[in-house]
């Protein structure tokens, strides 16, 4: 049941045409696909890089499991967790070490 | 060409550093050219420089939404839909019924995002990471709120009156943004269900064709595209009353309190603490040794009267007096003018402080609370004099 980035780019086209959302490029490391799968069906990702990068990996971690509990975010544990370690490497202080 | 569009737009350099970076001026259709927070839902700030004017422009208007199917409504085809288990006469309204059958009013009022200035909090909190703007004063002409609910018959059991617009989540999951207010506050003569703003039919992005206007309240109440008022013997029970918009017990000096949805921990946030900015000169102007400077701003509280509003020069050692603009109303933003003269070259920092008419102060250290709500610490802007 999952969006993937075409379908939520569609969305995006149908409600606001004008948002050129396409301009948002996520850094370029191991799990970027995932997020990018997972995290714009319901808002484009400046939510991601707005909220960055002042999380640690316990706000990151709270953050996903908000969008899967309380938003309904159809995900799975597998992509919960590559897409926490993502984030809290590339938008948090958990950056490589 | 962020970065660059960032630079020109006068940002705090507080936001977080992902926030300077993604921001850039866009406009959305009808719309001037606004800070962009988000595309999608659109999070749009009005720059500050628009508050030199007492009434925000509609076109500069700031936008939020928290979901992001946002279907254009047809003024010819809404309707409003008034019923819940505690009203015991529900009808609908054409906007044309809503026009012609209630006696029209005209409120001046600042509409601001409870989540105003969130990207000030130090540390950091999530949420959509906002600089000043997201506010705006306007003239709301509409119908009082009381008159629709008279007409119900509603029960003496009803607690509260909740809303919801056409506005609804991309995914079907996600819960929809519905928001309730307590009786009493829905009955007062000055929440009113709007159809104008300065003068004009709502914009599409401020909530055409009707919303909800709750004056001295948080945005979060202020519905926008309202097609359905529930009067309800029971607490609205959804995510975005029992999780979302509330503040810990007690935490902040507030009055008006919410007492159906409060807990030990946590309350609804309600009426906006007392809090003003600096609108001239920006940040990083520079101004000519020996000039007189005319420092510009407006200040608002959650209704009760701005009755002063202070200026430093010191860094906060000592204060003087600002003159107070026009009162056009309790609600509205009440412009301020202070001059000061430049003596020394280098920095100069300006400081304002805005005092309500119940002895509240802004603060000059900020009252942390989990979701970033309430930011009102004093505004500082620093120019150069050469
Ligand atoms: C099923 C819908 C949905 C999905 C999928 C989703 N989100 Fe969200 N997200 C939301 C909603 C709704 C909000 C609140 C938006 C608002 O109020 O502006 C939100 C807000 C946010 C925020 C702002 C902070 C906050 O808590 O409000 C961040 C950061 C965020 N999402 C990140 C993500 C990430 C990372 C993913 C992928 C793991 C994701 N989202 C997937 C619905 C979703």
């Amino acid at each position: 049941m999952r969006k993937p980035l075409l379908a939520a780019l569609a969305l995006a086209v149908s409600t606001a045409a004008h948002a050129d959302e396409t301009v948002i490029t996520l850094k370029n490391a191991p799990g970027r696909d995932v997020v990018m799968n997972n995290c714009a069906a319901c808002h484009s990702l400046d939510y991601i890089q707005m909220n960055s990068p002042f999380p640690d990996q316990k706000v990151w971690e709270a953050e996903v499991t908000k969008m899967i509990k309380a938003f309904g975010a159809p995900i799975d544990d597998a992509d919960a967790k590559t897409i926490i370690d993502y984030l809290s490497r590339n938008y948090g202080t958990g950056g490589p070490t | 060409r962020k970065a660059v569009a960032a630079e020109g737009l006068g940002l705090d350099p507080h936001l977080p550093a992902g926030t300077l970076s993604e921001a850039a001026l866009e406009a959305l259709p009808g719309k001037v050219p606004l800070i962009k927070l988000s595309y999608r839902p659109p999070n749009y700030e009005t720059p500050l420089r628009y508050f030199n004017d007492l009434f925000t422009p509609n076109d500069a208007f700031f936008v939020r939404y928290h979901l992001s199917d946002i279907p254009e409504v047809d003024p010819n085809t809404w309707g409003l839909t008034i019923g819940g288990d505690a009203a015991a006469k529900p009808f609908e309204l054409t906007l044309d019924a809503l026009k012609r059958d209630f006696a029209p009013i005209e409120i001046a009022a600042l509409c601001q995002c409870a989540g105003n200035r969130r990207g000030l909090f130090d540390p950091h909190v999530p949420g959509v990471e906002w600089g000043y703007g997201a506010m705006g004063n306007a003239r709301w002409k509409g119908v009082r709120l009381k008159d629709i609910l008279e007409r119900a018959n509603l029960a003496k059991e009803t607690i509260e009156i909740s809303f919801q617009g056409t506005d609804g989540p991309a995914f079907d999951k996600t819960p929809h943004f519905v928001k309730s207010i307590p009786i009493w506050k829905a009955l007062d003569p000055d929440t009113l269900v709007a159809y104008e703003m300065n003068g004009q039919a709502l914009p599409h992005f401020n909530g055409a064709p009707a919303r909800i206007v709750v004056p001295g309240w948080a945005g979060t109440y202020w519905m926008k595209h309202v097609t359905r008022i529930t009067a309800r013997s029971t607490p609205e029970d959804n995510f975005w009353m029992k999780a979302a918009y509330r503040i810990p017990t007690g935490k902040f000096p507030l009055v008006q309190r919410f007492l159906s949805q409060e807990t030990v921990a946590s309350t609804p946030i309600t009426e906006m603490v007392v809090n003003s900015v600096i609108t001239a000169p920006a940040a990083g102007d520079a101004v000519r040794m020996g000039s007189t400077l005319t420092v510009k701003g407006v200040a608002w509280d959650g209704g009760y009267g701005i009755t002063s509003v202070e200026v430093s020069t010191d860094e906060g050692q000592s204060w003087a007096r600002a003159t107070l603009g026009p009162d056009v109303g309790r609600y509205s933003f009440r412009p301020w003018t202070f001059q000061v003269r430049a003596t020394s070259k280098g920095p100069l920092t300006l400081m304002a402080r805005a005092s309500n008419a119940i002895g509240q102060t802004q603060t000059s250290a900020l009252i942390q609370n989990p979701a970033g709500y309430h930011h009102n610490l004093m505004h500082r802007v620093s120019v150069t004099v050469a």
